[in-house]
């Protein structure tokens, strides 16, 4: 069996910092005792995928090797084991997201696959002339399905616009929508900028013209409780493997009464209920949606990791990663020429920024060699990095396991930069 | 500071870097392409003015990139001046040559332009960084684009 979180105990609704003891947790990620050419190595992209607690890794190799077979399918032990195991692990997202019911669960190879799945399954009830809005922060996952949509359905893609500090702008989203409005795309939590979108105002108003709402949550469920009944949330996604998990596993949330409706995204087993060559007749949600073999092994490592996650508690999570963020701004915007992109009201441990003279490439390979990882690049979000006017940033993503330290760290690679480059 | 980040970052990728010549679009360009970096979002435009019997009078290039993308496009244009298409593509193909294999001398090359040879081991550094290659071709892609009747080229 996995192995019990090794975590300091917390009280019930605390939110001190002092409950949560980082070198603790650190001792549960094998990776961080890792070298960098020599250097420790300070892994600063959490927001890209982040590392794997033992637990994880444990619960994972256990399956394998103890009763790996496949689900929903066979007769004997291991398959009917693995099956209530692999369904525990939809209870367990359920009760992670609070979900009404288990059945409103659908698991995807990825947050990207569930958004595909709503633009496809939801998509296919839009017709010419229907809108669907997404916001200027969106990661290209929720951009493109959407233009799909309106290549195959003629929908109107309209965008709601954040200001200069990334906070999201209520009154022009407000303006946008109208009765044809049919669907809210929005990030929780912007991947750049680490903009806290007002959820629950944006959920009320789409609901107020008829619209449904579909949130990213891939970068939300990592810093903070999320309670999709609380927040009204009509489809939720997230992903496994920056929640601590593995990788190809991500889960879509949908209220029952919209899964019931919408018709299949892909064929194939198990998504059906039986099939002739004259009709095949489909599954209940959220089977219908899970054509083939799900990926087991990785939904119990999503399990395992919530698990984990859960057990250290999403408000020593968050206290202990708004302090590193309140440390990391201070620390970098000492440093001349540093420009912090974001600097929303609510903000996510991600800070994005640019240095004068110094592209982001330049700099994430010579932090590299001090064993730093950040993420340079345009972040999946071309859009947002047009909306700023540049091609690029460099953006330090901090997770559960990071340490002022690290980010001591970042900022002596920072100046070395600036060393280099004269 | 560690030898290969010294070597990388050479005082002439810097300043090329930082100051790019044959930075403009020249009107009488008869061939351009623009190479783009879709990992980082890098984007050099590279023009070219061939003559009458088929030598390059010109080349620029536009753009936003790091480093090494822009100080490679820089070099490169004022290295192409003067040569034939043929023999572009062949200091294209001892350039690739220089970036990525560690044993690489120049009397290897195709070329008989040692003097542009000489220039461009400054880019020779990217060898210790693969990931960076890219960037040090991205504007050698463009110009080979561009002679071949243009269009977009990307370094996937």
């Amino acid at each position: 069996m996995a192995t019990a979180p090794n975590v300091a105990a917390i009280a019930a609704g605390s939110n001190s910092t002092l409950a949560f003891d980082v070198e603790r947790v650190r001792e549960d990620f094998p990776i961080l005792r890792q070298q960098v050419y020599g250097k420790p190595l300070v892994y600063l992209d959490s927001g890209a995928s982040a590392q794997k607690p033992r637990a994880v890794i444990d619960a994972m190799r256990e399956v394998q090797e103890t009763c790996y077979a496949n689900v929903h399918r066979g007769a004997y032990y291991f398959s009917q084991h693995l099956t209530d195991r692999y369904e525990s692990v939809r209870k367990t997202v359920a009760e992670f997201l609070n979900a009404a019911s288990d059945q409103e669960v659908v698991i995807t190879r990825s947050v990207t696959e569930a958004i595909n799945l709503v633009a496809y399954s939801f998509g296919a009830g839009l017709s010419a002339g229907d809108e669907v809005i997404v916001t200027e922060m969106e990661h290209h996952a929720n951009i493109v399905p959407w233009q799909l949509l309106r290549d195959r359905a003629g929908i109107t893609l309209k965008v709601a616009p954040i200001d200069d500090d990334g906070n999201f702008l209520l009154d022009a989203y407000e303006a946008l929508l109208t009765p044809r409005t049919k669907l809210v795309a929005v990030t929780h939590v912007s991947n750049v900028l680490g903009t806290v979108t007002p959820l629950k105002e944006i959920i009320r108003l789409a609901h107020k013209v008829g619209a449904k709402v579909l949130v990213d949550g891939a970068q939300a469920v990592v810093h903070g409780k999320v309670d999709v009944q609380d927040l009204d949330a009509d489809f939720y996604g997230f992903t496994g493997h920056k929640l601590y998990g593995p990788t190809a596993i991500g889960v879509l949330y949908g209220k029952a009464g919209l899964l019931k409706e919408m018709p299949p995204f892909q064929g194939g087993g198990d998504m059906i209920r039986s099939v002739s060559f004259a009709e095949t007749t489909y599954a209940d949600p959220p089977l219908r949606f899970e054509a083939g073999t799900p990926p087991i092994v990785e939904a119990i490592g999503l399990g395992a990791a919530i698990d984990y996650v859960n057990a250290i508690g999403h408000e020593a999570i968050a206290a202990h990663e708004a302090g590193l963020l309140a440390y990391a701004t201070e620390r970098l915007q000492q440093i001349e020429g540093l420009r912090i992109y974001g600097s929303a009201k609510e903000k996510a441990a991600i800070l994005s920024f640019t240095m004068e003279g110094i592209h982001p490439h330049d700099i994430g390979t010579i932090i590299d060699r001090e064993g730093v990882a950040i993420r340079v690049g345009h972040h999946c979000a071309q859009p947002l990095m047009q909306r700023f006017g540049i091609p690029a940033t460099a953006r330090a993503s901090f997770g559960l396991y990071n340490t002022r330290d690290e980010v001591d760290a970042l900022a002596r690679a920072l100046e070395k930069v600036k060393e280099l480059f004269g | 500071m560690e030898d290969a980040l010294r070597e990388l970052y050479q005082e002439v990728i810097l300043d090329h870097g930082k100051h790019p010549r044959n930075h403009r679009h020249p009107p009488e360009a008869n061939h351009s392409a623009r190479g783009y970096n879709p990992l980082c979002g890098d984007q050099v435009t590279i023009y070219i003015e061939t003559d009458a019997k088929g030598r390059i009078a010109d080349a620029a290039l536009e753009g936003h990139g790091c480093a090494i993308s822009i100080a490679s496009a820089s070099l490169m244009t004022e290295i192409l001046r003067g040569k034939t298409e043929a023999e572009a593509r062949q200091l294209f193909d001892d350039f690739h040559r220089l970036c990525t294999e560690q044993d690489f001398a120049p009397e290897q090359a195709g070329t008989d332009d040692q003097d542009a040879l000489e220039r461009l081991q400054v880019l020779s550094g990217v060898r210790e960084f693969p990931v960076r290659v890219k960037c040090a071709t991205l504007a050698w892609h463009a110009m080979a684009s561009a002679l071949n009747g243009g269009g977009d080229t990307t370094t996937e």
